[in-house]
C-alpha cells in the first residue's frame, strides 16, 4: 500500500490507469461468473415453478413448489436410475483404481525398457474415441449373453482405464525418486515400495483419479445406450433423464426439477473434494 | 536383454541406475515385477484395444447384420460411404464444423477467461470455482438445460437479448443455429480447460516478465515471447483434447435434437436425429444409428475406421509434440 502511494504522488496517471484496469479485469471476470452460473440459477428457479408459469415467460416462481421435486419421483424410476448409476460409477471406480495404481507406478516408479513406448500407448487408448471398439465389443458382449446389462462397462475397468492410468502415472512421477531408493536400500520390494511409501504419499493423486473415474462414468451416456438400450430396469440417471422429457413434455419444471437431482450428487461431490478436483485437472493439463 | 549388458561384478559405485544392486537374480526379479504391475494393462490393450481394432477393420470388410455371419464384400462399404450414402457428407460437414469451431471457442475463450482469471489477486478461487463448476454437468442434464434456456420464445437468453433489442434465433430450431447452440453449451462447459490454462499461467516465472518489462516490452511482446512459449505444451494439450472432443461429439446433440424436436420418441432414436433437419447429426451419430439402430454392422465398422484414423492423426501429432516437450522421457 504504501509503495504504490509514493507512486501514485511520482505519476497519478499511471496509478489512474492502473485502477481502471483494475476495474476492467474485475467486471469481466465477473461478467463470466455471471454467465456460468445463471443457467443453474434457470434451472432452479424453473424447477420451482408450478406446471403453468413454467411455460411462461416468467423467471421468478410466483409460488414456490418444492414438491416438484417429490412428483419427479413418482414420474420417473428416479430412484432405481440412481441405484444403477451408482452401482456402475462405483465399482467402475473401485476396479479402475485396483489395476491402474500398479500400472501407473511402474510407467513412473520403475525403470524398464519399453516403458515409453508404453506410456505413449497409453495416449492412445486415451484418445481412442469409444465409437470406434463399439462394434466388436458389442458383438463380444451379445455372445456371451451380458448386453442389456451394465457390466460390459464396468468389466473393462478391471483391466486399467487409460485416463486414470494417465492422471496417476502424471502425479506418481512427481514424488521424488529418493524416497523409494532409501526404501529399496532397506530391503523392501517393489510391492512393500508401493504399499507402504508410494501410496500414503499418493493419496490426493489417487482421490482425484477415483473422482474423475467416478463422475466420466456418473456423467456417461454412450456406454449405457449402447448396452442396456431396450432393458430399463438398467437404466442410468443419464439416460432415464434424457427420455424424461419426451414423457413430460410440456413439464419443464419437473424436467428442470429433474435435471437438478442428476446434477446434484455431482455438484456435491465437488463441494467436498474441490481441492482434489482442481489438483486433478492441473495433473491431467500435462504437468510433470 | 539388459541382463547381459548389466556386468555380474558387485554393487557398481556411482551409479544413477534406480536399482541400488545389479546382480541378475534382482533384475529377474524386477522384470517380473514389472511385468505383474502392468499385466492389467497388457491384457486390457490387447482385449479392448488390439482386438476390437483388428475386428472392426475386418467387419468393415463385410455385410453384417449381427445375426447371421460376416460376408465379405471387399471395400464396396467405404466406396459407399464416400459415393453413395446421403447423409455421410452432412454427417462428416457437422462433425467438421463442431470439432473447429468447438476447439477454436474453448481454447480462445479458456484462454481469455484464464489471462483475466490470473491477473485477480483477491477471490480468485471462487471465481474459479464459479467458472469450473458447470464442466461438472452430465452432459445429458446441460443439454437439457440449453433447449430450455435457448427456447426461442420462452427461454432466458433470447430475453435477455430482447433487453438490448436483438431478436434471438431460433436456436435448436433453426438449421442455421442448432450447432451455435451446441457451440454455446460446449463454452459453459469449457471450465477444466480454463483450469489447465489457469494453472500453467500461474507456473510462469514472474521475474521473466520484469526483465521483459524493464527492457521496454509491450503487453503483446511479453505475450508472444513469455506467455506463450511457457504455456505451449499445455496449450497444445487443450487443443488435442478440445479435436477430441469434437470428433466425439455425441450425447449433447443426441439429447439436444430429440427433446427439441418434440417428439414423443424415447431420446437417440431414429425419428428424432439431427432435429433440425439433420443440422446436428454428427459422424458418431450415423455411426451408432446405422450399427445399432439399422444392424449395418459391417458399415458403422467402416465408419469406425474413418473415424479412428482421423483420431490417430491428431494423437500422433499430440505423443509427438509431447516427446519434444520432454513429457514421458527418462528425467
Amino acid at each position: 500500500m504504501a509503495l504504490s502511494l509514493t507512486a501514485s504522488k511520482v505519476s497519478g496517471g499511471r496509478q489512474g490507469q492502473k485502477f481502471l484496469s483494475w476495474v476492467g479485469l474485475h467486471a469481466v471476470a465477473i461478467a463470466l461468473a455471471i454467465g456460468f452460473i445463471a443457467p443453474i440459477l434457470f434451472i432452479i428457479l424453473t424447477a420451482l415453478m408450478s406446471d403453468q408459469q413454467a411455460l411462461t415467460k416468467d423467471l421468478w416462481p410466483t409460488s414456490w413448489h418444492w414438491e416438484n421435486f417429490a412428483t419427479v419421483f413418482e414420474k420417473a424410476p428416479l430412484l432405481q436410475y440412481f441405484f444403477n448409476s451408482l452401482l456402475y460409477a462405483g465399482l467402475a471406480t473401485v476396479f479402475m483404481l485396483i489395476s491402474s495404481v500398479p500400472v501407473a507406478y511402474a510407467l513412473s516408479r520403475m525403470k524398464w525398457r519399453g516403458r515409453n513406448t508404453m506410456f505413449y500407448l497409453v495416449i492412445v487408448a486415451m484418445m481412442l474415441p469409444p465409437q470406434v471398439v463399439a462394434v466388436p465389443m458389442y458383438v463380444v458382449w451379445a455372445q456371451l449373453g451380458l448386453t442389456g446389462t451394465l457390466w460390459p462397462l464396468i468389466i473393462p475397468n478391471l483391466f486399467g482405464d487409460a485416463f486414470s492410468i494417465f492422471l496417476l502415472r502424471q502425479f506418481l512421477i512427481t514424488i521424488p525418486q529418493s524416497y523409494s531408493d532409501s526404501a529399496r536400500v532397506d530391503g523392501a520390494s517393489e510391492f512393500g515400495v508401493l504399499c507402504r511409501i508410494i501410496l500414503p504419499m499418493a493419496r490426493p493423486g489417487i482421490a482425484a483419479a477415483a473422482l474423475f473415474s467416478f463422475l466420466n462414468t456418473w456423467n456417461d451416456y454412450f456406454g449405457p445406450i449402447l448396452y442396456t438400450g431396450e432393458n430399463t430396469g438398467n437404466w442410468t440417471l443419464s439416460l432415464g433423464l434424457a427420455s424424461f422429457r419426451s414423457v413430460h413434455q410440456v413439464q419443464w419444471n419437473l424436467t428442470m426439477a429433474a435435471t437438478l437431482l442428476v446434477m446434484a450428487p455431482v455438484i456435491l461431490l465437488f463441494f467436498f473434494a474441490q481441492k482434489q478436483f482442481i489438483e486433478g485437472i492441473k495433473f491431467s493439463g500435462v504437468k510433470g | 536383454m539388459s541382463a547381459t549388458t548389466m556386468p555380474t561384478r558387485p554393487a557398481p559405485p556411482a551409479s544413477t541406475r534406480t536399482s541400488p544392486s545389479g546382480s541378475a537374480g534382482v533384475k529377474h526379479r524386477r522384470k517380473l515385477t514389472v511385468l505383474a504391475f502392468m499385466s492389467p494393462w497388457i491384457v486390457g490393450l490387447t482385449l479392448f484395444f488390439l482386438y476390437p481394432l483388428l475386428a472392426t477393420s475386418y467387419y468393415s470388410l463385410t455385410n453384417f447384420d449381427l445375426i447371421s455371419d460376416p460376408q465379405w464384400t471387399g471395400f464396396s462399404n467405404y466406396v459407399f460411404m464416400f459415393t453413395k450414402d446421403p447423409l455421410m457428407w452432412k454427417a462428416i460437414g457437422n462433425t467438421a464444423w463442431l470439432t473447429v469451431v468447438i476447439t477454436v471457442g474453448r481454447v480462445g475463450f479458456g484462454l481469455l477467461a484464464a489471462m483475466v482469471l490470473v491477473k485477480i489477486k483477491r477471490g480468485a478461487g471462487v471465481f474459479r470455482t464459479l467458472f469450473y463448476l458447470p464442466a461438472l454437468a452430465p452432459p445429458v442434464a446441460a443439454s437439457l438445460a440449453f433447449v430450455f434456456i435457448l427456447n426461442p420464445s420462452t427461454g432466458p437468453l433470447n430475453q435477455f437479448l430482447g433487453v438490448f433489442g436483438i431478436e434471438g434465433p431460433l436456436w435448436f430450431n433453426d438449421p442455421a443455429f442448432a450447432k451455435p447452440a451446441l457451440s454455446v453449451m460446449a463454452l459453459w462447459t469449457s471450465g477444466t480447460i480454463i483450469v489447465i490454462l489457469l494453472a500453467s499461467l500461474l507456473d510462469v516465472p514472474g521475474e521473466l516478465y520484469e526483465a521483459a518489462s524493464l527492457d521496454g516490452a509491450n503487453a503483446w511482446h511479453q505475450f508472444r515471447h513469455i506467455t506463450l512459449p511457457s504455456i505451449a505444451p499445455v496449450l497444445m494439450f487443450s487443443i488435442v483434447n478440445s479435436i477430441i472432443v469434437g470428433l466425439q461429439f455425441f450425447t449433447e446433440a443426441v439429447v439436444a435434437g430429440s427433446v427439441a424436436s418434440g417428439s414423443t420418441a424415447t431420446a437417440g432414436s431414429s425419428l428424432t436425429i439431427g432435429y433440425p433437419d439433420n443440422s446436428t447429426l454428427t459422424f458418431p451419430m450415423w455411426l451408432y444409428e446405422q450399427g445399432f439402430h439399422q444392424y449395418h454392422m459391417g458399415y458403422a465398422s467402416a465408419m469406425a475406421i474413418v473415424l479412428f484414423a482421423v483420431s490417430a492423426v491428431f494423437t500422433v501429432i499430440l505423443v509427438r509434440r509431447m516427446r519434444s516437450a520432454g513429457i514421458g522421457e527418462e528425467e
